[in-house]
């Protein structure tokens, strides 16, 4: 396999190099997915922990999409995101479509799925643990919310994780409503897209490798912090 | 934990705003096909335009249907696709104001290097088709409906041939994933040169037949009509349209070469920027 | 907190009644209705074998469960309360953050609760694992912890279920010596168990369940040398089977 051997040079070459363009597509790449990320935790979380809380009639459908969701396919985001943007769609007159802005709000619709799934299953466990006591201190069920957030954090951790994870490996949302422009909407994986569609194989997956190397170090950082912060509080 | 995703949002979309902040006039967006810019024409060109004028243009790269599609939905400023017809229709329905010949291109046949349907020998574009359709030799079709797939199915209709499966391969992909493919299965594919003269995964994949006239690619230049989208920059986009008809524009786009070939070839009329 | 806001507070707790209360799920009764009036500033046990609805009691007493027919209701504005369960619920936070939570629940204003926790884990011997977090404190630090945030919430009446059943033997000390203080302040005492010898020390009366039904309530003199029932005879000599 040539082309590996290949890959290799070129994401060496890339990291070592510190190519300005290479820096530009990794440093939006990252500011899209992370505000995609906390605009997702931001609404979320609080929803999968009422979701959690509260019983009512048509709940469980409500977690069946929520849950069904999470499978959405990133292209059908995208093209749904790029119809509301559209000069012809209702907040076309913002005129987000083929900047950063729009594809933050394509991603918030694939990772929100994921995190107010997620978050409801974890917060559903915690609270069953935590219910009695709660009712006895009295708490209502929205002031138990943020109680319960901040007790699943560390589960809640890896949940945004996921979510980080989803956002900065897609492609099919960002491309349509970003549109791949150089040096204002391009990220590493609509370039890869575009570098494969070249024939270019060895740099698509050298910048392949890059993406990856960041989300590794991303996921190192937060297990680390994750670790010490549970073995300091339990 | 909510606290702390507020500001980190905050902090991204102050970091997300900077880029948007461009220097000089404004910008327009500009739809265009993905072989275009995967030829790399745009990155040699926009620049002089820009240094011209101080306006910069972002390329919304691709296919020829959903470039007309985000045109007529009035999301970009301007249009620049090789689909003459379509340019014709898009002007005639009222969504374009104008449009004018920019330059030209052109398509080629590309095969394996053994060519076992003999295309090579052809005397012109009909013969190469016919002897493949008639070899029943392995050919992968971009299938997407875009340029130059309808110009592909065009020279099939003239060849006399109605291609088929299990020997024609139609992919619904790009021009590079479709060269991918082809070279994969060492089959026969048209291609725009552009696109070939830049692609890097060859492998056996060999240029067997090119130069017939029915064979030429004409790009087009259409300006999106003000009156159908007031909030568009139809004054940037007209200094933009003017200014590749004009001299200087016609002279970056021949000066534009990949690996020493010149891949595209203006062809402006005269006058045709000052025309109504 | 001074003592005299402790005198006589008997007075200021209201009846807790059970009237033809029932704990019906998935069509098996778990207890029996029952009708049951408890009063006064007193220390009550509740006993019975397992399964004789200890608990179901202590959650419809607490409102923490609703009867599936019948009432329970306090006669009279429903008295501050807390509750210390079998096996404590502790926050994943540090055995400090435990008790200025309750104490942010119930309202304290911010600056007090630090000085106020410190307090309380003085009392049940806990400072010196303030920081550590909660959850890796063993059973009987625990349930101290539990003790000590309820403690913070200065209730009225004071729900403890199976307190000690998984204790050691000096950790069940510890929580009989905090049921007696939290009695000394005022506070009503509600508290399950199947341990003889710790109902005879604790209580001031006694409540027998058996299979879901209410067997004898009486006074614990009373209940444990003349009983009216020969249930709780059989109860008292060890022959109802557990």
């Amino acid at each position: 396999m040539p082309e590996f051997d290949n890959a290799f040079q070129a994401a060496l070459n890339l990291i070592l190099g510190l190519d300005p363009t290479l820096v530009g597509i990794l440093a939006l790449s990252l500011q899209v997915s992370l505000a995609a990320v906390a605009v997702g935790a931001v609404i979320g979380l609080p929803l999968g922990a009422a979701l959690a809380l509260w019983r009512f009639p048509g709940r469980g459908a409500v977690v069946v999409v929520l849950n069904a969701l999470m499978g959405l396919p990133p292209v059908v985001a995208g093209l749904a995101v790029y119809l509301l943007l559209s000069r012809a769609g209702p907040l076309g007159q913002f005129g987000l479509l083929f900047t950063p802005g729009a594809m933050v709000v394509a991603q918030v619709l694939l990772i929100l799925p994921i995190i107010a799934a997620l978050t409801r299953q974890q917060v559903e466990e915690l609270h069953a643990e935590y219910r009695e006591q709660l009712q006895s201190l009295g708490l209502s069920r929205l002031r138990r919310i943020p109680t319960l957030l901040w007790d699943a954090r560390f589960g809640l951790m890896t949940v945004i994780l996921a979510g980080f994870g989803r956002a900065s490996a897609e492609v099919g949302a960002v491309m349509i409503v970003g549109g791949n422009i150089e040096g204002v909407t391009r990220v590493m994986t609509t370039a890869i897209v575009l570098e494969t569609s070249k024939g270019n194989l060895p740099l698509a997956l050298g910048l392949g490798l890059v993406l990856l190397a960041l989300v590794t170090l991303i996921n190192g950082a937060a297990y680390l912090v994750g670790e010490t912060a549970r073995r300091r509080l339990g | 934990m909510p606290k702390a995703g507020l500001i980190l949002a905050a902090l991204a979309l102050m970091g997300l705003s900077l880029p948007a902040t461009a220097q000089g006039i404004g910008h327009i967006t500009l739809a265009s096909t993905t072989s275009t810019e995967n030829s790399g024409l745009f990155g040699a060109i926009i620049p002089a335009f820009t240094e011209a004028t101080g306006i910069e243009v972002r390329v919304v790269a691709v296919g020829t249907g959903q470039a007309f599609e985000i045109a007529r939905r009035g999301d970009v400023d301007s249009l620049l696709v090789h689909d003459t017809e379509g340019e014709a229709r898009f002007v005639a329905e009222g969504h374009g104001s104008e449009r004018a010949d920019v330059m030209y291109n052109d398509f080629v046949l590309v095969g394996p290097a053994g060519d076992p349907a003999g295309i090579a020998e052809a005397d012109d574009v009909n013969e190469a088709f016919a002897r493949i359709g008639a070899a029943e030799a392995p050919f992968t079709s971009r299938g997407d409906d875009s340029g130059t797939h309808r110009a592909e199915q065009r020279l099939w209709k003239a060849a006399g041939i109605a291609p088929a499966s299990p020997w024609y391969r139609e992919l619904g992909s790009g021009m590079g994933a479709t060269l991918n493919t082809a070279a994969a299965m060492d089959a026969y594919v048209f291609t725009d040169r552009a696109t070939w003269v830049a692609f890097r995964n060859r492998q056996d994949l060999t240029l067997l037949f090119e130069g017939d006239e029915a064979l030429f690619n004409q790009y087009g230049s259409v300006r999106i009509a003000p009156e159908r989208h007031p909030h568009l920059k139809h004054d940037l986009a007209a200094q933009w349209h003017e200014w590749l008809l004009s001299e200087a524009g016609q002279q970056a786009i021949a000066d534009f070469r990949v690996n020493g070939e010149q891949l595209f070839f203006p062809n402006s009329q005269p006058n045709a920027a000052d025309a109504p | 907190m001074t003592q005299m806001a402790h005198q006589l507070p008997e007075l200021a707790i209201p009846a807790l009644r059970f009237e033809g209360a029932s704990v019906v799920h998935r069509g098996q009764t778990l207890l029996q209705p029952l009708t049951l009036s408890l009063d006064g500033c007193r220390r009550t046990l509740v006993m019975g074998p397992n399964g004789a609805g200890k608990s179901l009691l202590m959650r419809l007493a607490h409102g923490l469960l609703l009867p599936s027919a019948g009432q329970v209701y306090w006669e009279g504005k429903p008295p501050r309360q807390a509750m210390v369960f079998q096996r404590p619920v502790l926050l994943k936070r540090s055995a400090l953050d435990n008790l200025t939570y309750a104490l942010a629940v119930s309202g304290t204003p911010w600056r007090a609760r630090k000085p106020l926790a410190r307090e309380a884990l003085a009392r049940f011997g806990l400072s010196p694992l303030e920081r550590r977090p909660a959850r890796v404190l063993s059973g009987g630090e625990q349930q101290r912890l539990a003790l000590a945030r309820a403690w913070l919430l200065n209730p009225k009446v004071l729900f403890l279920d199976e307190p000690t059943a998984a204790l050691d033997p000096a950790s069940m000390r510890a929580v009989e010596a905090a049921v007696v203080d939290f009695h000394a302040r005022g506070t009503r005492i509600l508290m399950t168990t199947h341990d003889l010898n710790q109902a005879k020390r604790l209580a001031d009366d006694v409540v027998l369940l058996h299979e879901g039904r209410l067997i004898e309530h009486s006074d614990a003199e009373r209940f444990f040398t003349t009983p009216a029932s020969p249930t709780t005879r059989a109860f008292i000599d060890g022959d109802l089977i557990w």
